[in-house]
């Protein structure tokens, strides 16, 4: 089945001309109308992706074609498309047309990847489980009343049932990472710099970081080497050259040092998750690596610094959706005040509104050094304990998630429980370091992900450790049944 | 700590945030269990340590003094709410 | 009760660059609304900024100028705060880590001479504009203006005089100038200034509350506001009032501040360092370079122009109050060899009264220094008299010929053929014996009558040096 197909593969058969690019596109497009149940995408751009199929299919024909030329994929509808609807979720920009494209959506552009259409997501990427999108839940296709995860549901849940070879994410607090882990995918959030964050909408600028969602660690690094690499309109892009990500996939990992910090493996921990982690670390053994336990103690505090953070930023980032010069207005303003105040208390959702209102009391008159000075503190040393960690070890390995997808519906009453799942990740994304979730095992029929963390600007490194894992085990392969 | 909803008022006006009647009750209590999550913070001693604001230690690039961008109104108004002669609409602003 | 006044003003200067300070917009003046706003400067959704390296640049610049300590490491800041014409909902300046800190400027208020504190610079970006004509009842917003770079500027309250006040304003207008970091255009609201004024009674230590006066366009207004205001506090006190911490606005045509409501409640701006911007570091190779741009200040020039060429107060004060204008002076002076108080008056004489009987800068000026300098060089050889000269100015002011092509086509040579002087001299001589005695017999104001009478019939053309000479001779 084409829809089951590495990138390399696809790649393959398009030059040697077993199937096009049109006919590979609308194999998609078929799939993604039969499981439109599922809700991953809010917009499907099927004629534009048709266009580009051809294109793609002209191009491979003469010659110049890069890896991605003609390869189906799909965008977090986070970044900005040119002349495409993009509304990161949320009724505030349902009817935003962006007049400009997103650095990562040129990138792909160029390199002539096909996009089939733009995918659900959390409001502004603020959750946990995709429940908070203005265009309602995903489902995950391992489990339909499971949440696909977040904030790139979507994202996840399209790569794993087969809706797009592979498809864009973005990663804030595990956004990436989590999602990737509940619907067994594998995903890389890059080191705080890598990817350009030109046109992808803030959500936290100093936490967010886009990156790849792919079936293996092979089309991750495909997908990163486009996506990655300075961009002279994004101030926090670091002028690093981008690594050839494929070229040290098969590297050996014999002497690889591995940290497990005691902290990921606590008392909040499920029996089973911790069981496929066990697993998995176990196999990293055989491969020939040292395994030692490290101890993290600050990690605890992630949680409410992110939470400071996060909501400081974007209480301040979400100013501009103010109804006046593009994105929801309401009807009939009285005056100032009132156009502000119900074009965005119209616009923003229940979870957005409450991060707004939690920045902007962290960020007031009399708070500012008790709370958000507090938490940059506090960043710093969770900081410098990640840096002081992976001097001793190369990568700290755990789980992504405390427990495998919980049931649509059963937290998104209690928003504290809900930011409670994301406390492996959240840390990762204050230190700016890069990491991995790579499926590693499948409990009541769910997939568990095994968290890869590495030193900044390792992701070459992270991508050859997941790659290894995945010539020695299937899980990355398992598919959820009807999407096979 | 605990907000009281005078207190989710008072940040929702500064935030020009609308939010219902009904649901003032609820931010509150949820804003209220956010504050004690970050109290755990308190009983780290962060006395000498530098905020950090950035997870990189780079400095500000700077961009050479050119024009590089066209007049793009039409598109950038063809998805604004109200506009007439070429200006963003709004009601009327009292100096 | 004897009051002082107590006053400080944060001016904002739009620095001159061509581009944004966090976009590649163009930031010239004056164009249709909202053609200027790019997707950075309308904060559209995903977009970034990136700091423009000759703001900076300029900033280090005026710091340099004013002595002040250049911050090493300084940081861009939000400041939230919901405003129409200010697109992102937060204002990109810089709080607690100004790029220049405390520095210092000199004033001259009616010969009294006073040193100001300037408390920091600091770089942000402008906002657009409210316009309230009516479009059926609503308020339309143009853009252009949103991410201009603005160095605030702010000064100590050091100042006690509506006086002292505009005698800063000025210094620093002219400073600005000279630097080429402003236009300086207060119409065009490139120099704009808030003044704080507050008073106390004389020999108080502590401040009294003070106000704050918004937009100020003019050093007129400036004076008339701040003055407006000293008597309005002093009213307000001694009538049993409290004058109470606001903002105003300076009503021109009334010629009175009043309170700006609006702008009064709950100025929470929440500050907090712009994640999008990293901190901007000036190391000491970046202060050396730009030092090696700094042109000669104001007050050094006038020294200069004191010691270099023996003028006056009066005249070294027109010529340096521009770069341009001190600047052409001094070409003319190189390149007509002719003496520099011959110089100082034509620029500041007839040049400057053309010009602004035309309404023209100097950088506008029809007669372009190298043309004035040809008309200096031909007084200076004797080719014309300075009479003659100015027959020729005006010559050159309405054309484009040069000094040499209208003395030549108009045959306006100075005649030096002492023969032909001689001639006319004796002629004047033997028709006038009645003043030939009187000039002999001691009054020596005659002489003149025979100095115009020769001029007179030579129609001026005759070197009078030459006349003069001639004609003491001939009356001995």
């Amino acid at each position: 089945m084409m829809n089951n197909k590495s990138i390399a593969d696809l790649a393959k058969g398009l030059r040697s001309g077993e199937f096009s690019s049109l006919e590979l596109t609308q194999m998609f497009l078929d799939r993604i109308k039969r499981h439109g149940s599922l809700n991953c995408y809010i917009t499907v751009t099927e004629e534009l992706a048709l266009q580009e199929a051809k294109a793609a299919d002209a191009r491979i024909a003469k010659g110049d074609a890069m890896l991605l030329t003609g390869i189906p994929i799909a965008q977090k509808d986070i970044f900005c498309t040119q002349g495409v609807k993009t509304t990161c979720g949320s009724k505030m920009l349902d009817n935003f047309i962006a007049p400009y494209n997103a650095t990562v959506i040129e990138k792909l552009n160029q390199a002539g990847a096909v996009m089939l259409g733009k995918l659900n997501m959390d409001e502004f990427a603020m959750g946990s489980s995709n429940e908070t999108s203005y265009y309602g839940a995903v489902r995950n296709p391992w489990d339909r009343n499971a949440i696909p995860g977040g904030s790139s549901g979507g994202s996840a849940a399209a790569v794993a049932a087969g809706l797009a070879a592979c498809a864009t994410g973005t990663d804030t607090g595990g956004s990436i990472r989590q999602p990737a882990a509940h619907c067994g995918i594998t995903g890389l959030k890059p080191t705080y710099g890598r990817v350009s964050r030109y046109g992808m909408i803030a959500y936290a600028s100093s936490l967010d970081q886009g990156g790849p969602m792919a079936r293996s660690a092979e089309d991750a690094a495909i997908l990163l080497q486009t996506m990655a690499g300075f961009d002279e309109k994004d101030s926090t892009s670091v002028d690093l050259p981008v690594p050839d990500y494929r070229a040290g996939l098969n590297n050996p990992i014999e002497g690889l040092k591995i940290g497990l910090p005691k902290e990921f493996f606590g008392d909040g921990l499920s029996g089973d998750v911790a069981a496929v982690i066990d697993a998995a670390v176990n196999e990293y053994r055989k491969l020939g690596a040292q395994i030692k336990e490290i101890s993290m103690p600050n990690l605890k505090l992630a949680i409410p610094a992110y939470y400071v953070i996060a909501p400081a930023e974007c209480s301040a980032n979400l100013s501009r959706f103010d109804g006046v010069r593009f994105g929801y207005r309401c009807s009939h303003p009285t005056d100032l005040a009132d156009l502000y105040t119900r074009s965005r208390g119209e616009g923003f959702g229940k979870e957005v509104k409450r991060r707004i209102l939690m920045g902007t009391y962290a960020l007031s008159a009399g708070y500012y050094d008790a709370y958000y000075i507090k938490a940059q503190k506090v960043r710093r040393l969770i900081s410098e304990e990640f840096k002081n960690a992976l001097s001793e070890v190369d990568v700290i390995m755990g789980p992504v998630t405390p427990s495998t997808a919980f049931g649509i519906g059963e937290k998104i009453g209690n928003p504290i429980e809900m930011y409670l799942s994301d406390i492996y990740t959240i840390a990762i994304n204050l230190a700016g370091v890069p990491a991995m979730s790579v499926p590693a095992g499948i409990v009541d029929g769910k997939p568990v992900g095994l968290q890869i963390i590495g030193n900044y600007f390792a992701e070459d490194r992270l991508l050859n450790i997941a790659h290894q894992y995945q010539q020695v085990t299937d899980w990355h392969q398992q598919r959820p049944k009807g999407f096979e | 700590m605990s907000l009281t909803t005078d207190d989710v008022k008072k940040i929702a006006h500064l935030a020009r945030l609308g939010i219902d009647e009904s649901d003032i009750e609820s931010y509150a209590r949820d804003l209220s269990g956010m504050l004690d999550l970050m109290a755990q913070m308190s009983e780290l001693n962060t006395d000498n340590v530098i905020p950090m604001a950035h997870p990189m230690d780079q400095v500000q690039r700077l961009r050479p003094d050119i024009v590089t961008e066209q007049d793009n109104r039409e598109q950038f108004q063809s998805i604004a709410p109200q506009v007439e002669a070429g200006l963003y609409l709004v009601p009327k602003v009292i100096e | 009760m004897e009051w002082e006044a107590v006053i400080g003003l944060e001016i904002h200067t739009q620095l001159a660059t061509k581009s944004k300070i966090f976009s590649g917009a163009s930031t010239a003046y004056g164009a249709e609304p909202n053609t200027q706003a790019c997707a950075v400067d309308l904060g559209l959704p995903g977009v970034l900024p990136v700091l423009n390296q000759e703001a900076v640049r300029m900033a280090v610049l005026f710091g340099l100028a004013i002595e002040a300590e250049i911050a090493p490491y300084s940081v861009f800041a939000r400041k939230n705060y919901f405003y129409p014409d200010l697109p992102k909902g937060y204002q990109i300046s810089q709080f607690e880590l100004p790029i220049v800190g405390l520095g210092h400027l000199d004033i001259d208020a009616d010969g009294v001479k006073k040193r100001i504190g300037i408390t920091r610079a600091h770089l942000e970006e402008d906002a657009g504009k409210s316009l309230h004509e009516d479009f059926h009842g609503l308020t339309g917003i143009d853009l252009n203006r949103a991410g201009t770079p603005l160095l605030e500027i702010v000064s100590e309250p050091d100042m006690r005089s509506a006086k002292e006040a505009v005698a800063y304003m000025r210094k620093l207008h002219e400073l600005v100038r000279y630097l080429g970091i402003c236009d300086g255009n207060m119409q065009e609201g490139s120099f704009r200034c808030d003044a704080n004024v507050s008073v106390r009674p004389k020999g108080q230590q502590a401040f009294g509350t003070r106000a704050e006066i918004k937009n100020i366009n003019s050093f007129k207004f400036v004076e008339k506001a701040i003055n407006y205001e000293i008597e309005r506090q002093i009213d307000l006190i001694e009538s049993g009032g409290a004058v109470i911490q606001e903002t105003r606005l300076y009503d021109s045509v009334k010629d009175q501040t009043r309170s700006m409501r609006s702008k009064e409640e709950a100025n929470d701006y929440r500050y907090f360092p712009d994640p999008d911007l990293l901190p901007v570091v000036v190391d000491e190779a970046f202060k050396a370079q730009v030092k090696t741009t700094m042109p000669e200040l104001p007050d050094a020039k006038k020294q200069r122009f004191k010691d270099q060429y023996g003028l006056d107060e009066e005249s070294t004060t027109i010529l340096t109050s521009s770069r341009q204008l001190a600047d052409y002076f001094e070409i003319v002076v190189k390149e007509s060899a002719c003496e520099a108080k011959i110089c100082a008056n034509w620029v500041t004489g007839d040049l400057l009264a053309a010009l602004n009987r035309a309404g023209l800068e100097i950088s506008d000026s029809p007669v372009s220094h190298e043309r004035l300098a040809g008309l200096l060089a031909r007084i200076s050889d004797n080719t014309i008299s300075g009479k003659i000269a100015k027959q020729v100015f005006e010559e050159m002011w309405r054309g484009t010929a040069s000094a040499d092509e209208i003395i030549e086509a108009k045959g306006l040579k100075q005649i030096t053929d002492t023969g032909a002087i001689e001639a006319i001299i004796d002629k004047i001589i033997a028709d006038n014996p009645g003043q030939v005695e009187q000039y002999r017999s001691g009054k020596d104001k005659v002489f003149g009558f025979f100095v115009g009478q020769v001029m007179k019939a030579m129609q001026g053309k005759a070197n009078p040096g030459e006349v003069n000479k001639m004609l003491k001779d001939k009356l001995k």
